[in-house]
């Protein structure tokens, strides 16, 4: 584009986005800490494999991982990662209905029950994984 | 009440300035103002300059989209009284080439709406002597909401990945592009699939949300987005399994 105004070529101005583009809005800088979640949830599906892998091994190997998991410093990390965590399901369950146009005899189911059935399926999931982990 | 409020307005005149500047205007406050009608104020009493889009005043035709204290809004339906106290930051849409003042370039825009195809296509279309093409009310219901699109621009400005990524085709089209694969009457769905699942389509959507925020007619661009990211993904799990799915 040419750099000198004409007529015919103005010189169109462009500004460029900001890396800190998201702290301009309490909203974007929401969506970027809902973005960020992300790397909890991975973190806490790291943590459950290498426990499994721990299982795997023996009484003793998960033994030992139970130990390592229980210091202050893996509490606070666990503590950390769990409030991202119940932050990314609560805001994902929220934007679900959005993503859901389920229509059923001819209308659209609406938003509350589309949030609703997740709500109550993370429920059931979360009584039957305590059910299993809690019994003696 | 006030009986002035100060207009600081966006101005770049590109045989004048190399960077936009502001420029600030004292203007009548009065209740049933919009910003739309400070800035004609402007235009027709202080300084005939000043260069914006405007057409219909009553949140139809989508010319006089701007950002009115950092959001993107329909200055006809922004009043002045709904502002905070202080100056009224008026600037242009931003993400978009200005061109002069408030005026933004839509070439962009106007190019990526094409490639999505946004009207009925048909495989065949139907002789006269067969009819129109029918519809129920809830396969009207299906798209209509998508259908409300002005293209005003407000969810460009409101997407920070349109900003970011210019490969993105963008909210409005992305909507305008799922109401016709929603529409009963349309066959056009697999055609649209490349530039919708293709590079800069549907997958460059993190679901921020704003563009539903900013829109004035509740189209919900996001969601259709993401209706599309669902209805995407399951044909690509139908096309995985033996014989197509069927």
């Amino acid at each position: 584009m040419s750099d000198s105004h004409t007529p015919y070529h103005p010189r169109w101005h462009r500004q460029r986005v900001s890396v800190w583009w998201w702290l301009g809005s309490a909203r974007y800088a929401r969506f970027v800490l809902r973005e960020l979640t992300s790397v909890f949830v991975a973190l806490f599906a790291f943590v459950t494999l290498a426990e499994l892998r721990a299982l795997g091994q023996g009484p003793e190997a998960h033994a030992r991982f139970l130990e390592h998991l229980s210091r202050p410093a893996a509490l606070a990390v666990s503590l950390v990662g769990l409030a991202f965590v119940v932050f990314h399901t609560l805001s994902w369950f929220n934007l679900a209905p959005r993503a859901m146009a389920l229509r059923l005899r001819g209308r659209r189911v609406p938003a509350a029950a589309i949030a609703a059935a997740n709500y109550a399926a993370w429920l059931l999931a979360s009584a039957a994984v305590a059910f299993f982990l809690l019994r003696r | 009440m006030p009986e002035t409020v100060t207009l600081s307005v966006s101005r770049y005149r590109p045989e004048h300035e190399r960077e936009p500047v502001f420029q600030e205007y004292e203007v009548p406050f009065r209740k049933d103002w919009v910003v739309l009608d400070a800035l004609n104020y402007v235009k027709d009493r202080l300084d005939g300059t000043l260069s914006y889009r405007w057409s219909c005043r009553m949140g139809v035709c989508g010319s006089c989209g701007m950002m009115v204290n950092g959001q993107p809004k329909l200055t006809c339906s922004a009043f002045l009284s709904d502002q905070p106290p202080g100056p009224i930051r008026v600037e242009p849409l931003r993400f978009f080439p200005v061109i002069r003042d408030l005026v933004v370039d839509l070439g962009d825009f106007l190019a990526k709406l094409k490639q999505v195809k946004p009207w009925i296509v048909r495989e065949r279309e139907k002789p006269l002597s067969e009819g129109e093409y029918r519809q129920t009310p809830d396969e009207l219901d299906a798209y209509k909401p998508f259908s409300m699109c002005i293209n005003c621009m407000l969810c460009y400005s409101a997407c920070p990945i349109y900003g970011l990524e210019p490969s993105f085709v963008g909210p409005a089209a992305l909507a305008l592009a799922q109401r016709y694969n929603l529409d009963s009457r349309d066959q056009g769905a697999a055609e649209r699939l490349e530039r919708l699942s293709g590079h800069g389509g549907i997958w460059e959507c993190t679901f921020v949300g704003e563009c539903s925020e900013a829109c004035p007619k509740n189209v919900d661009p996001a969601g259709a987005i993401q209706q599309y990211k669902v209805s995407s993904a399951l044909a690509w799990v139908r096309m995985l399994l033996p014989r197509g799915g069927a």
